[in-house]
């Protein structure tokens, strides 16, 4: 068995007409705190590479990526052996501050889904305009019945972001809605 | 099915993004209460036809309540504001008299 | 005879030949035909039977309005009952078969009904199987079941084979109805820059124009409707759908479409139907108009028809529905009809006209062609039972006791006047306004439908705005104004102008002859598809029914899946006439969404099957699947509730499990218990407030159980608060209350203490969490090493950190078993090495894992309580015997001030015990325990019940614990409990622990 089974959806991998992959051993800490703050901004940067994100964006760098989540909750995307010794710089680094630093990369899945049509497949899970989420963005929403993050990472490719106990839901739905035969050329 | 924006993230979502949480401004009566006071709080829900302010929370989204101003008859929604507040702020009081000039105000 | 022309046909393909089959019969028509087209075709005019009375019913109209051709269209799992024949577009290998038939659809027995047609007048349900109402069920049901109604359900064991879906989209105007009006406001929104979407629920674009003889800039309507099309698919901001039937239009935008992808070429392997949930800035309707029937008498009988369907289905289909047509009507749109007819080189015997004075272009046109006009008359009586054979005529004023005139016919077009399709305008609160000249309701433009803002997001245009003539300006009018509430200077080039010809004034006539007799009103159907005539109607104002929505429910009018669009006006003028009021005094039924039936695939989608809701699986999952599990469902959750191994029953499988826990050592997947991280410099302030007993003074490394109440101090949640370090703490919740609680904390946090300084993470997931649990839980997690688990290194409610077996762990010495025992959480991605791992070692000791049956025996064994058996949002901690968890320092918490109310101190509240029955047995669920006497309702009074019940295998007896009026006071009384009939069980009021009540076990 696998060292690392984080999640249900296990690294599947479905072909429609956009693909769909779970990628495996993504590191992720919690940030909660004042994302004004200098102490925040500079431990964000030092530790990661990336610049506090804007209302809703996502910073990259490097193997790092940094997503707005609340106004006071970041998501930090790593490499998963990285996250203990992160998480623990992190923590240190804010200290001083009120903020809370937390390993959640194993209370999550995250999927890539690939292909210029990925605005179709998504429309038919996310009650989302699809048109106002450009690259570097992320959209809290649902997908059907659970909560998801969708994070646009490229022209023609975004993260879904959802609880690990759902992942396998969230897989099946992706399949369904990127059935070959059911593209809707809703965006065209 | 409404549409709201949250104040705190940006977002305007369908209603299926957020969950309701009844009545805004509510002022607790914990313990020391009067048993009218306590039942105030507890039980006494304004029902209004008209000018209505409640309590939303983005739970698909931020995770943040947040308060909106809403006639519950039109469905129209004067505007929401963040939930640390402790009565509407004026601005948002100040559209909705210009809209329902027969409103009786807040309280 | 219904017949195809050799020559015409706009929409069909003679080149492509479709073979269908009706009631089993071969028949072909052409590709573009809808099945009503290629039955008429076939001169195949009789397709069901009526609701109540089986009468011969055939095709009356060409679209959504249909009532009565209704068919069962095709098999197997496939088959769906009630389908619109002049919806249904033909193709290859097409089943269709009639409905509501007994024997057969020539011959049908019940048919009789309407031999005595006095026999179901209106209410006749209600008037005549009132009494006695021991027969309702058994006697009178079946009977009804029997004989009224349409399409028989598809059977129970058939699976849909077809794919569905949704989608949510978006646009700045939505435009519902493709027909000139629709493709214009399309255009000129287009024009202006915004986003466009367009549906028509037809397979073609440009709606009746074409039909009507509309001509666009001097040309006829086709060419203008084709060249838009092209311009409109060129166009980066237009989405179009033909197939898309606006379904409803609900608040602040929202609205529903169905389209209907496959229907029409089922072998696709795409989706059958899509659902749209679109949020548009604004919506225009141009959703047409619809044609209303004449109420004569026999205006039912197969051959008659809308005069504009009857059009329809010789200018796009080159069928003529006979080859003698009677034209009846009271105004000039149905001279379109009988000059097509005429030229079409159908005989028209006459045109029948109710108005009195006839002139005008049209009927001009019509008495050039030869075509006999009778002004003033209106027919008596049609002639024929399954099929047209002739009309008598009347005088229109007359009472129709005789006639002035016969006329041999085979088919009947009627034409009462038009009626805009205001039903999506009024979905979401437009109101209508009535047309005392035109004799319809329309979009009463003052009183919109009001959106998110406060202003109108839905305007009408083209005939479903009233506007009968050139509509082209004002659908232009209403999409630029549109468009500027997006864009302020959006224009768009004039539109194109159309043009048709002059109509001189209708004539309202509800009933013909407007004085007709009893006779005839019993034979002039208002509502086909309900069999509601006009004898109906005016049977309920007698009656004293005034309110319009009260005739609707009494008669059923309107309330078919057709919901009345034919009988609508007609119904309650007639009901008017009878109140003697003006038609807009009555009023219309409320119009609901959708417009027309939409499939329930279509409402399900994707939530079907495995996808039907989301299940949460722990990092355990695929493991106890391959080991037999038996699921529970908590929550979303699915944990095991037993391992029922191969040649056990359940309960042997429980008995085993508690045995191990007991006796040896047992694991539990306790993975779904909610964690939530709570931390900040005010954390223990806020937990102090949140459990119902203190938190602050917890020193890290141990554990405290506490109780949390709701506001009204009912209990809501328990379990063991663990002190991580000075500012955190790790809150664990019970399964299905993690979300619950988590969001509970962020309420209190951010809308009433906001100034605290505390975070909450849920790191419910993160972890998979083990309980290992028995007399040898040390030894087996001794032999992973890394930590020493001694009695002094982690006493009865402490944690410790560490490794075990290599992997990162904390480990909570906590018990819900009563047995030594040792929680251990692990990151979620190293759960099942390190499950695996346990089992490993521990194969010696007899390791094995048990469910949550028995982790709710072992705990109901210790007397410990369990949210939701326990409790059910009316008990407080006390009525627990947990008063000691709750803090006498605390100046405040979340319940204090509710506990204190008078009820929640009233000595008569039923308190928990243990229940042990005389004989051993174990006790029903939710067992009530009886006493003498009636209480206020005359029922048998109670004194308690039971909350948790089960059989113990370690005390080889059933154990059971209950709420019961002063219980505690009264250890070692008999009460008696109903069992099942009227069965008494005796039952001893015990202490709640049974099992190792000094805490021995748990404390080595």
């Amino acid at each position: 068995m696998s060292e690392h089974t984080t999640s249900v959806a296990n690294g599947r991998r479905f072909t429609g007409f956009v693909s769909i992959r779970e990628q495996q051993h993504q590191g992720m800490i919690t940030l909660r705190g004042d994302l004004h703050s200098d102490i925040v901004s500079k431990a964000i940067f030092e530790i990661t590479g990336c610049a506090v994100p804007a209302q809703r964006c996502v910073e990259r760098a490097d193997t790092c990526a940094v997503a707005w989540m609340s106004p006071d909750e970041l998501l930090i995307f790593c490499p998963y052996s990285s996250v203990a010794n992160k998480e623990a710089r992190l923590s240190r680094a804010v200290a001083e501050e009120f903020a809370t630093v937390v390993n959640v990369s194993d209370a999550r899945a995250v999927f890539d889904i690939s292909g210029p049509a990925w605005r179709d497949a998504l429309a038919k899970l996310c009650p989302v305009d699809f048109v106002a989420l450009t690259e570097g963005e992320i959209r809290r929403t649902r997908a059907a019945q659970v909560a998801a993050a969708i994070w646009v990472s490229g022209p023609e490719d975004v993260r879904l972001v959802c609880f690990r106990s759902v992942s396998g839901y969230v897989f099946d739905l992706l399949c369904t809605a990127a059935a070959p035969g059911s593209e809707p050329a809703l965006y065209g | 099915m409404l549409l709201l924006t949250c104040p705190c993230c940006g977002i305007t979502a369908e209603e299926t993004e957020f969950s309701p949480g009844g009545e805004a401004h509510l002022k607790r009566y914990g313990p020391g209460s009067t048993d009218d006071e306590y039942e105030a709080y507890m039980f006494q829900r304004k029902n209004p036809r008209g000018v209505h302010f409640e309590r939303w929370r983005h739970s698909y989204g931020c995770g943040k309540w947040f308060l909106a101003a809403r006639d519950t008859v039109t469905l129209e929604v004067f505007g929401t504001y963040p939930a640390q507040t402790t009565e509407p702020p004026a601005d948002i009081v100040a559209r909705i008299k210009l809209k329902r000039p027969e409103w009786e105000g807040y309280r | 005879m219904s017949h195809r022309l050799a020559q015409g046909g706009r929409l069909i393909d003679r080149s492509a030949t479709v073979r269908f089959t009706f009631n089993g019969k071969h028949y072909s028509g052409f590709a573009g035909d809808t099945l009503a087209a290629g039955l008429l075709a076939n001169d195949q005019t009789l397709l069901g039977r009526s609701f109540k009375y089986h009468r011969p019913r055939g095709v009356v109209a060409s679209g959504a309005e249909e009532p009565n051709a209704l068919v069962g269209l095709g098999k197997g799992d496939r088959f769906e009952p009630n389908q619109r024949a002049t919806t249904t577009e033909l193709f290859e290998g097409l089943v269709a078969e009639s409905q509501n038939h007994w024997p057969s659809l020539e011959f049908d027995l019940l048919a009789l009904n309407s031999l005595v047609p006095q026999f179901l007048t209106a209410g006749f349900y209600y008037k005549t199987f009132i009494q006695p109402r021991a027969f309702w069920k058994h006697v009178y049901e079946p009977i009804i079941r029997r004989s009224a109604g349409l399409g028989k359900a598809p059977s129970a064991k058939t699976r849909d084979p077809d794919r569905y879906e949704q989608i949510y989209a978006f646009c700045d105007v939505l435009i519902i109805g493709g027909g000139i009006a629709g493709l214009q406001a399309a255009l000129t929104a287009a024009q202006a820059g915004v986003q466009v979407m367009l549906w028509e629920q037809a397979a073609n674009w440009g709606g009746r124009a074409p039909v009507d003889g509309v001509f666009i800039d001097g040309k006829p309507a086709d060419e203008w409707i084709k060249k838009t099309v092209e311009t409109l698919e060129k166009m980066q901001n237009v989405r179009m759908r033909l197939r898309c039937m606006g379904a409803g239009i609900h608040d602040h935008g929202y609205v529903l479409g169905y389209e209907r992808i496959t229907d029409h070429t089922p072998e696709s392997d795409a989706p059958r139907h899509r659902l749209w949930r679109l949020r548009a800035g604004q919506i225009i309707t141009a959703t047409g108009a619809i044609e209303r029937p004449l109420s004569f008498a026999g205006n039912d009988v197969p051959g008659v028809m809308l005069a504009s369907a009857m059009r329809d289905y010789l200018v796009n289909h080159a069928i003529a529905a006979g080859k003698n047509v009677v034209v009846v009507t009271n105004n000039d749109d149905a001279y379109r009809t009988a000059i097509a007819l005429r030229k079409a080189g159908i005989g028209i015997p006459a045109v029948v006209d109710a108005r009195t004075e006839v002139e005008g272009a049209l009927v001009e046109e019509a008495r050039r062609l030869g075509i006999r006009i009778l002004a003033g008359k209106g027919i008596r009586k049609v002639i024929g039972h399954k099929q047209v054979k002739g009309v008598e005529i009347c005088r229109i004023d007359s009472k129709g006791t005789a006639y002035t005139e016969k006329f041999d016919c085979d088919a009947v077009a009627m034409s009462g006047g038009w009626s805009p399709v205001v039903h999506l305008w009024s979905h979401c609160g437009g109101k209508l306004i009535w047309d005392d000249s035109r004799s319809f309701f329309r979009p009463d433009a003052d009183r919109p439908p009001l959106g998110l803002d406060g202003s109108a997001f839905v305007l009408a245009c083209g005939t479903a705005n009233g506007d009968m003539g050139a509509v082209l300006a004002g659908a232009h009018q209403t999409s630029l104004a549109i468009a500027r509430t997006h864009q302020p200077t959006a224009s768009a080039p004039a539109p194109a102008s159309d043009s048709v010809s002059d109509e001189a004034p209708m004539e309202p006539v509800w009933i013909m002859p407007r004085n007709a007799e009893y006779d005839l009103r019993m034979k002039m159907w208002l509502d086909f598809q309900n069999d509601v005539k006009v004898a109906d109607v005016q049977l309920a104002a007698r009656e004293g029914y005034q309110s319009v929505e009260h005739t609707k429910r009494y008669t059923t009018l309107g309330m078919a899946t057709d919901q009345g669009k034919l009988s609508n006006i007609n119904g309650l003028a007639v009901l008017s006439d009878a109140l003697g009021q003006p038609v807009p005094v009555t009023g219309t039924t409320t119009f609901r969404p959708p417009y027309t039936p939409i499939s329930l695939g279509a409402i399900a989608a994707e939530a079907r099957g495995a996808l039907f809701q989301h299940l949460r699986q722990t990092p355990l999952h695929d493991w106890h699947a391959a080991n037999h599990a038996e699921w529970e469902p908590v929550g979303q959750w699915r944990r095991p509730y037993t391992y029922r191994n191969p040649g056990e029953t359940r309960q042997q499988a429980v008995n085993r499990e508690v045995k191990a826990a007991r006796e040896n050592v047992a694991l539990l997947d306790a993975s779904t218990l909610g964690k939530i991280l709570v931390t900040g410099p005010d954390a223990g302030k806020f937990l102090d407030m949140l459990y119902t007993n203190m938190m602050s003074t917890l020193a890290p490394g141990k554990c405290r159980y506490g109780l949390m109440c709701n506001e009204n101090g009912f209990l809501m949640d328990d379990g063991v608060v663990a002190r991580i370090d000075a500012q955190s703490f790790l809150v664990h919740t019970t399964s299905g209350g993690a979300d619950h609680v988590h969001a509970w904390m962020e309420d209190w946090l951010q809308c009433e203490w906001w100034d605290w300084k505390v975070h909450t993470v849920n790191l419910t997931e993160q972890f998979a969490q083990i309980a290992v649990v028995g007399p040898k839980a040390r030894s087996l997690l001794e032999r992973l090493g890394g930590m020493d688990l001694g009695k002094e290194a982690l006493p009865f409610m402490e944690w410790r950190a560490g490794q075990l077996g290599g992997i990162d762990t904390r480990v909570f010495r906590i018990s819900f078993s009563g047995e030594l025992s040792f929680e251990i959480a692990v990151p979620a991605s190293k759960g099942r090495a390190f499950w695996d791992r346990l089992l490993e070692e521990g194969r010696d000791l007899g390791v094995m894992p048990y469910g949550t049956e028995a982790l709710h025996i072992l705990r109901a064994e210790k007397g410990f309580i369990m949210i939701g058996d326990e409790t059910d949002g009316t008990v407080i901690p006390q009525d627990l015997g947990l008063s000691w968890a709750i803090s006498k320092k605390k100046s405040d918490f979340l319940g204090k001030r509710g506990m204190e109310r008078v009820a929640m101190t009233d000595p008569l509240r039923w308190k928990l015990v243990g229940l042990e029955t005389l004989d051993g047995s174990v006790l029903p669920h939710g067992a009530l325990a009886v006493c003498s006497g009636k209480n206020a309702n005359g029922q048998v009074r109670t004194e308690g019940r039971v909350t948790s019940t089960y059989f113990s295998e370690t005390l080889g007896r059933g154990i059971a614990m209950g709420l019961v009026e002063r219980g505690p006071e009264r250890l070692g009384e008999e009460l008696l409990f109903a069992g099942a009939g009227n069965t008494r069980i005796k039952v001893r009021i015990v202490d709640p622990v049974v099992y190792d009540k000094e805490g021995a076990r748990q404390n080595v």
